[in-house]
C-alpha cells in the first residue's frame, strides 16, 4: 500500500501522558497508515492504545539528549504528548505522523478500510432519505411535491437528488430559478410546520448583480410557496448577512430580492458571523481554555474577547425570530445568506428544533442532521479539515456545525427534559465531523459521496451510534415528549460556555459523570420499581 | 399604620424589568403594615416584605403616570407605573418609612405569629446546639477545655459566652490576650480536627504598639500551637491583601496596631531602639509586604500566610457594579462578561475559596493548627473559617450541619448581620455582602461536587432570603450579647424548624453521603470553574431561566422508588403474614385496598409542567409556559411590521467598496 511509503519507522519505545486522571502509559510506539498505536508491554494490564491520524490537528516535535517529545494537538481538542526514546525515532515518527494526517484523498480515508464487528456494510445508509422526509409532509399537505430535477446533480451539485419543491412549479421551472441562485441552490422546502400550516425554505442568493436582474421562474416559486400555504399569506426572507453586506453582494454578482419582485415577501437582515472570523473566535476560545494559571479577570476579558458566545446568541436568536415567524405570525420564512450553506443551515436546523418535538428525538435529531447539514450540502470536509489547533493558515474551515451543537446543548440545557438525547451525541457528532472511522461526515455533498461511493464502500455513522451499547451514553434519561415550542432565553446569562465541550480534557470529569451515573440509577430504579408493581398484583391470588 | 396613607391604588402597571417593549401586566397595589402586594388581573400574587426593600425610586412623570422603581436585598427589581402622581408619593413615602425601622422591635419577626406556642418556640430555638455540636468534634478533650472566661461578656461583648481554648492557656492569659486584641477577640477555637488533632482557631488583629509585646498572646498562641500532639507548626492567616496592608502602614500616623505579628518577639527588640520612628514604618511596609521576615527562624512554629481577600467596602461596591452590568436593558455577551470582569465579584470569589482550601491543606496534609483572623475577626475570618470547616467535614454538608456551621462561625461569634443586611435605619458603609459570599461560594462547591451535599441550591436562596426578611429572630442583631438583651428566642421564631419541617424541598436527590471520594473536598479552582450564579442575582427573572427543573422531576423520581419499594416491602411482609396465619394463603380484601389506589406514575405527569425552582409559596416565581414573548428576541416581531429600512444610496456602497 502507498501509505508505507510515508512511515518512516515503524515502531519505538515510548510514553503517553494524556493530561490530568489518566495514568501514563509506556510501550511500543507503532505508526500504520491510519493510525498511531501504543501497545503496552505484554505484563500490563491495560489495552492497546489507538488514535486515528487523521484526527491529529497539529503536531510539535522536540528534542533533547537522546529522547523526543512529541505533542499531539487533537481536533477534539486533547492534547496528548508522546515521550520517545531516540531522535531519530522521535523525528521519523513526528514526520510519518505529519504526513498521514494530512492525506487529502478521500478514497484512502481511514472509513473505507474500517470494517468493524456487528455491523454490515451499506446499514444505515437510508435511514433518512429525502422521500422519508416527504412522506411526512405529504401527509400533513398537499401542496408540495418530491422533484427529482437534481437526479444527475446538474442542477444544483450541492443539493441532493430529491428535493421538495411546491407543487404548482414543474422541473423546467426550477431549473431556470436554480440558474438565478448561487451554485444553483434554488428555494427548496427545509420543514413544513403543521400546526400554523406554514413552511421554512432555504436557498442562496440571487444573481441579481449590478444590474438588478430579476428571473420570472423564481418569483414564480416564491409567489406559489404563498399561494400553497393559505390565502392572504404573508413571508419572510431572512437574510443573514447584513443589509450592507447583501448590498456589496451585488457588485460581485450576487444581492438580494428586490421588494417590488417578490410581492407578499419582506427582507429581515440579521448579520450572523461565518467563515474566518467564526473559526478565529473557535481558536481563541481553546486557547483560552487551555491556560489553568490564568486569573479571573483576565479568563473574563479572553472569554468576552473571543466573542464565541455572542456568536451563540445570534444563531439562536435568528433561530427564534425565524420559528417565531412561523408560529406567531404565521408566515412562509426564507433563510438565505450568501452560499446557503452554513449560516443558512445553522437558522433552518435550529428553528425547527423549537419548534418541532420530532426533531427532539433521538431518530429526530440525526435525521435532522443528515437532512439539514449532510444531504443539504454543508461542505463539512472543508469546513473540518482542521479544528482549533492548526498552525495552517485557515482557508475554508469554519466551526459551523460546532456552533449548531453549541446551540442545541444551549437549548438542552435551558429545556432539559425535552431532549431525547443527551451531550453525548453531541460530543460523538462534534468529534465524527471533524475525524471519523464512519463515512457519513465524509465530502462536501451528496454528489462527491456518490462519486467515492461512499454509501456502499463505508459505515454509515448513525449504524454505529445506533447500536445498543452506545445507547446509555447517548440519551437523555430525563426525556419526556414536549409538544410545545420551546422559546429558549438569548439573555448573556442565559448562556454558558459549554465546559463538556471546551474544557472537556482539561477539568477532571468524575463529580459530574458520577453524578449522571446516578441519574441513570435512579431513573432504571424507577422503571424497575415500576415493572415489579405488577408481579406483586400477580402474586395475589383472586379470591 | 401611621405611615400608611394609601392602602390600596388601582390600575397599576408592572413592567417586565428585561423586556424593551412596554410590555405590562395591570393589577392592583395593596399596601399593608408587613408586605406590599399586586395582585394582577390573572389573581397572581406578588408580595414583598418592607424589609427586603432596598431602595425605592420616583422616576419622572410619564404619559401613562408615575413610575416607581422597588429594588429589593433579595435582588428582586419589580418597575410600576402608577396612575396618578399623588398615589405614587403616598406609596412612595411609606415605603420609605416602612422599609427603613429605627429600632428592633418594629421589624417584623417581633409580630410574626406563625400559631405556636411558647414550648414549641423554646424547642424550635433549642434545635442547634452548639455544646452538643463542640462534642460531636471531640472537644473538650485533653488539651481542649471550654473556659468561662467570657460567660458575663466581660471579656469580649461580640464573642459567646462559651468559647473553647487549649487546656494549658489560664484565665489571665486569656485576659491578657484579649486586651492585646482588637475589640477584644482573642483567638478560640472555631474547629477541631478529631482524626488529625488540628485546630481551627480564630480572632481579630492585635493591637499592639512597637514597643509593646504582649507576653499572654504570645502564650496562647504557644498553647494552641502545643494543643496539637503531632506537628507543632502552626499557620497564622491574614485573610487581607498585602497591598492594602502597605498603604494602610503608610497613612496610618498612630502605629498603634501590628496586622501579621503574633507577638512583638517577632521584632528584634535592640534594633527597634535604634531605629528612627520613620524607618520603623518603612520596616514595616516591608514586613506587610511580605518582605524582611528574617526572624521566622526564630519563630519556627509559626508561619505567615496572607491570602488577598477584600474589605467590606470593596465588596459592597463589586456586588453594585455587578448588578448594574445584569440589570441593563438589552445587554449584549461582549458587555456582560466585560462588566462581569470589572465588578471583580467572581475574583472575590475566587479569593474566599483559595482560602479555605489553604487552611484545609493546612490541616489535611502538614497536620497543622490554624489562626485565622482579618481585622475584627467577623467578616472575612468567619468565611474562611465556615467554609474550611465545610470542605474538611461532612457533617455541615448536610441540611442540618449547615444550619450548626452557620450558628456557630457566623451567629455565635458575631458577625454583623444587622449591620452588614442593613436590618435598621443605620449607617450604609456597614451594609456589605459578606454572607451572601459564603453562600455563593459554597454554590460553587454544590456544583463541583453534586453529590456531595445533602441540600440544594433551593436551601441556600431560602437561608439568602431570610437573612434580610426579618422574619425570624436568628440573624437580627449583631452578636449573642445583644440577642439576649433583645429578649428573641421569648419574642420571635427560629428558622430553623421551619426549613428543617420543610426539608423534602431542600433536599438533593444526588447526595450520596458514604462516597469516600467527597470526604473532604479538594475544589479546583482554576478560573473557569467559577460562573455567574444566575439563580440567585436573577432569581426573580423568571425569563431568563431554564423552564423545566431536573431536580425536582429526580426527587419525584427518587420519591417514588422510595414508595413503590416501600410498597412492595409492605406487601411482602403482608403475604407472609397471611401464609402463616392461614396456610391456603387466600389473601383478604384488605390487602387489595393496601395497594394505592392510584398509580404513583400518574401523580407526577411532570411532562409539560413547567417546574419551579425555588419551593416558595409566592405565586410569582413560578417559572411560566415558555413563550416567545417572554423572551427578548420576541422584540425582532417588531420587525415583522416595520417598514424596510430606506435604501442606502449606490454612491455610498460603492464609495464603500472602493475605499
Amino acid at each position: 500500500m502507498e501509505f508505507s511509503e510515508l512511515i518512516r519507522t515503524g515502531r519505538a519505545q515510548a510514553e503517553l501522558l494524556r493530561g490530568p486522571g489518566a495514568p501514563p502509559l509506556r510501550g511500543t510506539l507503532c505508526v500504520t497508515g491510519h493510525h498511531l498505536l501504543l501497545s503496552p508491554g505484554p505484563q500490563a494490564t491495560s489495552d492497546l492504545w489507538l488514535l486515528l491520524l487523521r484526527s491529529v490537528d497539529s503536531i510539535e516535535k522536540r528534542v533533547a539528549g537522546d529522547s523526543g517529545t512529541i505533542t499531539l494537538r487533537c481536533k477534539d481538542l486533547r492534547v496528548l504528548q508522546l515521550d520517545i526514546e531516540g531522535v531519530e525515532a522521535t523525528l521519523d515518527i513526528a514526520r510519518s505522523i505529519e504526513a498521514l494526517s494530512s492525506l487529502e484523498s478521500v478514497i484512502t480515508s481511514f472509513p473505507f478500510f474500517y470494517r468493524p464487528k456487528g455491523l454490515r456494510l451499506g446499514d444505515a445508509w437510508h435511514f433518512h432519505p429525502p422521500e422519508h422526509h416527504y412522506k411526512r409532509v405529504a401527509r400533513e399537505t398537499n401542496a408540495w411535491r418530491l422533484s427529482e430535477v437534481n437526479e444527475d446533480f446538474s442542477v444544483c451539485p450541492s443539493y441532493p437528488r430529491a428535493v421538495i419543491v411546491p407543487r404548482a412549479v414543474d422541473d423546467d421551472a426550477l431549473a431556470r430559478s436554480a440558474r438565478f441562485r448561487q451554485g444553483g441552490r434554488f428555494p427548496v422546502l427545509s420543514y413544513h410546520h403543521a400546526p400554523s400550516g406554514t413552511v421554512l425554505l432555504r436557498s442562496s442568493q440571487p444573481l441579481t448583480g449590478p444590474q438588478k436582474r430579476r428571473c420570472a421562474e423564481d418569483e414564480e416559486l416564491l409567489r406559489a410557496v404563498l399561494a400553497g400555504a393559505r390565502p392572504g399569506a404573508r413571508g419572510f426572507i431572512v437574510d443573514t448577512r447584513s443589509a450592507q453586506a447583501a448590498k456589496q453582494a451585488r457588485m460581485t454578482g450576487g444581492g438580494t430580492e428586490a421588494k417590488a419582485a417578490y410581492p407578499g415577501w419582506k427582507r429581515l437582515h440579521r448579520p450572523m458571523e461565518r467563515g474566518r472570523p467564526l473559526q478565529e473566535s473557535f481558536v481563541r476560545l481553546v486557547e483560552a481554555c487551555g491556560d489553568l494559571e490564568q486569573s479571573m479577570d483576565r479568563w473574563l476579558s479572553r472569554l468576552e474577547g473571543c466573542r464565541w458566545l455572542a456568536h451563540v446568541k445570534e444563531a439562536l436568536s435568528t433561530a427564534c425570530l425565524a420559528a417565531q415567524g412561523m408560529e406567531r405570525e404565521g408566515a412562509c420564512i426564507l433563510v438565505h445568506g450568501a452560499e446557503g450553506t452554513d449560516s443558512t443551515l445553522l437558522v433552518t436546523s435550529l428553528a425547527q428544533l423549537i419548534l418541532d418535538p420530532l426533531s427532539r428525538t433521538m431518530t429526530g435529531f440525526q435525521e435532522l442532521v443528515e437532512r439539514e447539514w449532510i444531504q443539504a450540502g454543508h461542505p463539512f470536509q472543508l469546513r473540518c479539515a482542521h479544528s482549533a489547533f492548526s498552525h495552517a493558515r485557515p482557508k475554508h474551515e469554519a466551526p459551523t456545525f460546532l456552533l449548531f451543537l453549541d446551540c442545541v446543548w444551549q437549548l438542552g440545557r435551558q429545556f432539559p427534559l425535552s431532549l431525547e438525547f443527551g451531550e453525548g451525541l453531541l460530543l460523538a457528532l462534534f468529534e465524527h465531523a471533524y475525524a471519523s472511522p464512519f463515512g457519513t461526515f465524509l465530502c462536501n455533498s451528496e454528489k462527491e459521496r456518490c462519486l467515492c461511493e461512499v454509501r456502499t464502500r463505508t459505515h454509515s455513522l448513525w449504524s454505529g451510534l445506533n447500536q445498543p451499547k452506545e445507547q446509555r451514553k447517548l440519551r437523555n434519561p430525563l426525556y419526556v415528549l414536549n409538544p410545545l415550542a420551546i422559546w429558549p432565553s438569548v439573555e448573556p446569562q442565559s448562556l454558558r460556555l459549554w465546559q463538556g465541550l471546551f474544557l472537556r480534557w482539561t477539568r477532571p470529569p468524575e463529580p459530574s459523570e458520577a453524578a449522571w451515573e446516578k441519574v441513570w440509577q435512579i431513573v432504571t430504579d424507577k422503571e424497575k420499581t415500576e415493572g415489579s408493581q405488577p408481579t406483586v398484583s400477580a402474586s395475589e391470588p383472586q379470591p | 399604620m401611621e405611615h400608611i396613607r394609601t392602602t390600596k391604588v388601582e390600575q397599576v402597571k408592572l413592567l417586565d424589568r428585561f423586556s424593551t417593549s412596554n410590555k405590562a401586566l395591570t393589577g392592583t397595589l395593596y399596601l399593608t403594615a408587613t408586605h406590599l402586594l399586586f395582585i394582577d388581573s390573572h389573581q397572581k400574587e406578588t408580595w414583598i416584605l418592607h424589609h427586603h426593600i432596598a431602595s425605592v425610586e420616583k422616576l419622572a412623570l410619564t404619559t401613562s403616570g408615575c413610575p416607581l422603581v422597588i429594588q429589593c436585598k433579595n435582588f428582586r427589581i419589580v418597575h410600576f407605573i402608577v396612575p396618578r402622581e399623588r398615589d405614587c408619593h403616598d406609596i412612595y413615602n411609606s415605603l420609605l418609612q416602612l422599609s427603613k425601622q429605627a429600632k428592633y422591635e418594629d421589624l417584623y419577626a417581633f409580630s410574626y405569629n406563625p400559631k405556636q406556642n411558647d414550648s414549641e418556640r423554646l424547642r424550635g430555638w433549642q434545635l442547634i446546639d452548639l455544646a452538643e455540636e463542640y462534642k460531636r468534634m471531640g472537644v473538650p478533650n485533653s488539651n481542649w477545655q471550654l473556659s468561662d472566661a467570657n460567660r458575663e461578656y466581660k471579656i469580649c461583648e461580640t464573642y459567646p459566652r462559651e468559647l473553647y481554648v487549649p487546656r494549658i492557656a489560664s484565665k489571665p492569659i486569656i485576659v491578657g490576650s484579649s486586651k492585646f486584641r482588637s475589640k477584644g477577640r482573642f483567638p478560640v477555637l472555631s474547629y477541631y480536627h478529631r482524626e488529625k488533632e488540628a485546630a481551627v482557631c480564630r480572632c481579630s488583629q492585635p493591637l499592639s504598639g512597637f514597643s509593646a509585646r504582649c507576653l499572654e498572646d504570645e502564650h496562647l498562641l504557644q498553647a494552641i500551637s502545643k494543643a496539637n500532639p503531632v506537628n507543632r507548626y502552626m499557620y497564622v492567616m491574614d485573610t487581607r491583601p498585602k497591598h492594602r496592608m502597605q498603604s494602610w502602614w503608610a497613612t496610618q500616623k498612630d502605629i498603634g496596631r501590628i496586622i501579621v505579628r503574633i507577638s512583638s518577639k517577632i521584632w528584634n527588640d535592640e534594633k527597634i531602639r535604634e531605629s528612627h520612628e520613620q524607618k520603623r514604618l518603612n520596616a514595616m511596609a516591608n514586613r506587610a509586604a511580605g518582605k524582611g521576615y528574617e526572624n521566622e527562624d526564630n519563630y519556627s512554629n509559626i508561619r505567615f500566610q496572607f491570602v488577598g481577600i477584600e474589605n467590606i467596602h470593596v465588596m459592597r461596591s463589586s456586588l453594585q457594579k455587578l448588578l448594574e452590568v445584569n440589570g441593563t436593558k438589552g445587554l449584549s455577551v461582549n458587555d456582560f462578561y466585560s462588566g462581569l470582569e470589572s465588578s471583580g465579584w467572581l475574583r472575590h470569589i475566587k479569593a474566599v475559596m483559595d482560602a479555605a482550601i489553604f487552611l484545609t491543606k493546612a490541616i489535611m496534609i502538614e497536620n497543622a493548627s490554624v489562626l485565622v483572623h482579618c481585622s475584627d475577626g467577623w467578616d472575612r475570618t468567619s468565611q474562611v473559617c465556615s467554609l474550611g470547616s465545610l470542605l474538611l467535614d461532612s457533617f455541615y454538608r448536610t441540611i442540618r450541619g449547615f444550619m450548626v456551621l452557620i450558628e456557630k462561625d457566623w451567629i455565635s461569634f458575631g458577625h454583623k448581620f444587622s449591620e452588614r443586611c442593613g436590618h435598621l435605619d443605620s449607617d450604609p458603609k456597614e451594609v456589605s455582602p459578606v454572607f451572601t459570599q459564603f453562600l455563593e461560594c459554597v454554590w460553587h462547591l454544590t456544583e463541583q461536587f453534586p453529590q456531595a451535599f445533602e441540600f440544594n441550591e433551593a436551601f441556600l436562596l431560602q437561608i439568602h432570603e431570610h437573612i434580610y426578611s426579618c422574619q425570624f429572630g436568628n440573624f437580627l442583631g449583631n452578636c449573642q450579647k445583644e440577642r439576649e438583651e433583645l429578649k428573641l428566642k421569648e419574642k420571635t421564631y427560629s428558622l430553623w424548624p421551619f426549613l428543617l419541617d420543610d426539608q423534602k424541598k431542600y433536599l438533593n436527590p444526588l447526595y450520596s453521603p458514604k462516597s469516600q471520594a467527597v470526604a473532604v473536598l479538594e475544589p479546583n479552582t482554576v478560573s473557569f470553574n467559577f460562573k455567574f450564579w444566575r439563580n440567585m442575582y436573577h432569581q426573580f427573572d423568571r425569563t431568563l431561566h431554564p423552564r423545566q427543573s431536573v431536580f425536582s422531576i429526580i426527587m419525584n423520581m427518587n420519591e417514588q422508588n422510595k414508595q413503590l419499594e416501600n410498597d412492595i416491602k409492605d406487601l411482602e411482609s403482608k403475604i407472609k403474614q397471611h401464609k402463616n396465619k392461614q396456610t391456603d394463603g387466600v389473601l383478604t380484601k384488605e390487602l387489595l385496598h393496601s395497594v394505592r389506589p392510584e398509580s404513583p406514575t400518574l401523580k407526577t405527569s411532570l411532562c409539560f409542567k413547567e417546574q419551579t425552582l425555588l419551593p416558595v409559596n409566592d405565586a410569582l416565581r413560578t417559572i411560566e409556559g415558555s413563550n416567545p414573548a417572554d423572551n427578548r428576541y420576541s422584540e425582532y416581531a417588531e420587525e415583522f411590521s416595520k417598514s424596510e429600512p430606506a435604501v442606502v444610496s449606490l454612491e455610498y456602497g460603492v464609495a464603500r467598496m472602493t475605499c
